[in-house]
């Protein structure tokens, strides 16, 4: 009997059925557990992979819970690309709709941080700008004057306090989350990425940005977010984090 | 950015290398001996930039690199991911490495990546449908590949003919070289019970342009049977040292690489494992 | 404010922002290295999960465990259960 690719897959994704027929071991019996080193190779590659793609939802729900997790969401989303340093897109999605977890509303940000955090690592290579020369444009130009940000640059928000979350898993000494909104900015000079919680305004100013909107729109999307916004603070940021790595003036 | 191509296209040295890992990156740069050559997963270079692209701008400078992919699926039914073939070219033609290898083995189907190497039952169909991949892998990157053999836990009730026939019709029908995983080959003979010195006899020694040695887990299957799983988490065992040797005696120096992928040592205890195999090499080109 | 003076503002505001940043990293203790040297052992770990060729031998759940609660950290993060309001209209169609 003939064992297709599509019958080795099903059987592989499915603890419940048995290894196809026409799958032996030496004797010509059935393959039995020998087939269950596929299945369990499948499965244990994949857990390891999204233990290692999301150690902050790893720690926050524990070992065993994440083992078991993993199994439900490698089943209901397998890899559908070779690329493993990107595998886990639909990570908070499935943490937003799964019982269990439903009622630890943070969960689904925080795997957005964490994917956010492995493109920027793998994001282009860019240098960034030489601030000065934005200071010596005319102010006027500089209003009409959009910023290009490195590929590196992300944002997440959320309602949840994701960037606390994130460093006390980072660092010790962190202090304990509170309860509140929390912007994540990720820049990457160099190689590695940092995260930073923005100030009030922040992700829309940098949202803006992002959107090809100039710089003088940016700060009007800014201000009309949070009155208090503070673009020096803001830009600080994005200069110190290289993230500005050219303007584009309209002609 | 892929910018400064970083390295030109050498052979691979007949002396040891090992499978690169980042956390060894200082190690290596400071004092690599015995190491001469280092082997990556292709799917692991495949970002935009970042760090594992400096890394290997940097190790590329230094030493040969071999490209070994594990994502191609080219013992798939279905026709190669052509999306997947041209990030392969776009790597292959920044890096200029020595050497481009995968496995006979699938992976993906209905779109569904399953990252394990899977396998597939030696008949005229699968042995039609490999070569055709195989030489459109060529043709797209425009070198000669390499074909390793794969670790069996089970087998088909359906397959025709023996794996070294089938690696060695491969090898004839498209040009590509081979790579023997002797301890693939000390694994499959133990779940399949045949002689691996045998396997070693049939293999077409004059396509082997690598060998890879490897630790393996020890099991038994439901009848008590030894079961070995190639891991890639541990020394190599002494009865696949005898086997390396064994096939150096009778092959000559070649190309050898230290695979340790999981549970990864430190710099030190991998360099042990290549100083070995450096050994056996030493043996026969004295 | 005229669209002059505003001007005037950002350029002041981008002015102050670069001083801040050549005289000191004023946001150095905000940071903490994702991957790298401040993290001992876990460098390159995040790198992406690694693609391997080798098998393995550790055993899967495979069973249903879907009695099963999370026993992480999450037991100490004392955050309310209920979602809080945002400081801002939440958009998730913005650039990620």
């Amino acid at each position: 009997m003939n064992v297709n690719q599509a019958t080795f897959t099903t059987a592989v994704l499915d603890p419940e059925t048995a290894a196809p027929a026409g799958l032996t071991d030496p004797e010509g019996r059935p393959a039995g557990k020998r087939f269950s080193v596929y299945r369990n190779n499948v499965v244990v590659s994949l857990t390891s992979a999204l233990e290692t793609a999301f150690p902050v939802i790893h720690a926050l729900v524990g070992e065993e819970f994440f083992k078991a997790m993993a199994g439900v969401f490698l089943r209901a989303h397998p890899p559908s690309s070779p690329l493993m340093m990107f595998y886990g897109t639909e990570m908070a999605d499935f943490l937003a709709d799964f019982e269990p977890v439903k009622h630890l509303g943070y969960l689904p940000d925080t795997a957005r941080l964490e994917l956010a955090l492995r493109e920027s690592y793998h994001a282009a290579d860019a240098a960034p700008m030489d601030p000065e020369t934005l200071v010596n444009l005319p102010p006027d130009r500089l209003m009409e004057t959009r910023l290009r940000l490195s590929p590196a640059v992300r944002l997440v928000r959320s309602a949840y306090p994701i960037t606390s979350i994130w460093r006390a898993h980072h660092d010790p000494a962190a202090e304990k989350p509170q309860m509140r909104a929390e912007d994540a900015l990720i820049m990457r000079p160099e190689y590695d990425p940092t995260v930073h919680r923005l100030p009030p305004g922040g992700a829309a100013f940098i949202g803006a940005l992002m959107n090809g909107n100039k710089l003088g729109g940016a700060v009007a999307a800014a201000e009309e977010a949070a009155e208090d916004f503070d673009l020096t603070q803001t830009l600080g940021l994005l200069i110190g984090g290289q993230a500005i790595i050219g303007t584009e003036e309209e002609v | 950015m892929l910018d400064a191509t970083p390295n030109r296209r050498d052979r691979l040295p007949n002396r040891p290398g090992v499978g690169y890992k980042p956390q060894h990156f200082n190690a290596i740069m400071e004092d690599a001996r015995p190491v001469e050559w280092l082997e990556v997963h292709a799917e692991n270079y495949m970002g935009a930039g970042g760090r594992p692209l400096a890394q290997m701008r940097h190790l590329a400078e230094r030493f040969a690199i071999s490209v070994h992919g594990v994502g191609l699926s080219i013992g798939g039914e279905a026709p190669l991911d052509r999306e997947h073939l041209a990030r392969l070219k776009h790597l292959i033609d920044w890096l200029q490495p020595a050497q481009f290898s995968e496995h006979l083995a699938w992976s993906t189907h209905d779109s569904h990546f399953l990252n394990d190497l899977l396998p597939l039952p030696y008949t005229e169909e699968t042995l039609a449908r490999v070569c055709e991949h195989i030489i459109q892998v060529q043709d797209v990157l425009g070198l000669q590949m390499l074909l390793e053999n794969p670790s069996t836990y089970l087998a088909f009730a359906e397959s025709q003919m023996a794996e070294t026939d089938f690696l060695a019709e491969i090898a004839r029908r498209t040009g590509c070289g081979l790579l023997l995983d002797v301890n693939n080959v000390f694994v499959s003979a133990t779940n399949q019970k045949t002689d691996p010195k045998s396997y070693i006899d049939a293999f077409p020694m004059h396509a082997v342009g690598e060998i890879h040695l490897g630790g393996h887990d020890e099991d038994e299957d439901d009848h008590g049977a030894p079961l070995l799983i190639d891991s890639h988490g541990a020394e190599v065992v002494d009865p696949v040292w005898a086997l390396y040797d064994y096939t150096i005696e009778k092959a000559g120096p070649r190309p050898t690489l230290i695979e340790w992928d999981n549970d990864v040592p430190d710099w030190p205890t991998l360099a042990a494992e290549a100083t070995r195999a450096a050994a056996v090499l030493d043996k026969v080109t004295a | 404010m005229s669209k002059h003076v505003k001007s005037l503002a950002v350029a002041g505001a981008l002015a102050a922002a670069l001083t801040a940043h050549t005289t000191g990293p004023a946001q150095a203790q905000e940071q903490v290295k994702c991957f790298g040297v401040s993290l001992a052992g876990q460098n390159d770990c995040a790198a992406g999960p690694g693609t391997t060729c080798a098998g393995t031998s550790k055993v899967d759940y495979q069973g249903n465990a879907w009695k099963m609660v999370p026993a992480g950290t999450c037991e100490t993060m004392e955050l309310p259960e209920g979602r809080m309001g945002s400081l801002e209209a939440l958009d998730r169609d913005l650039p990620a």
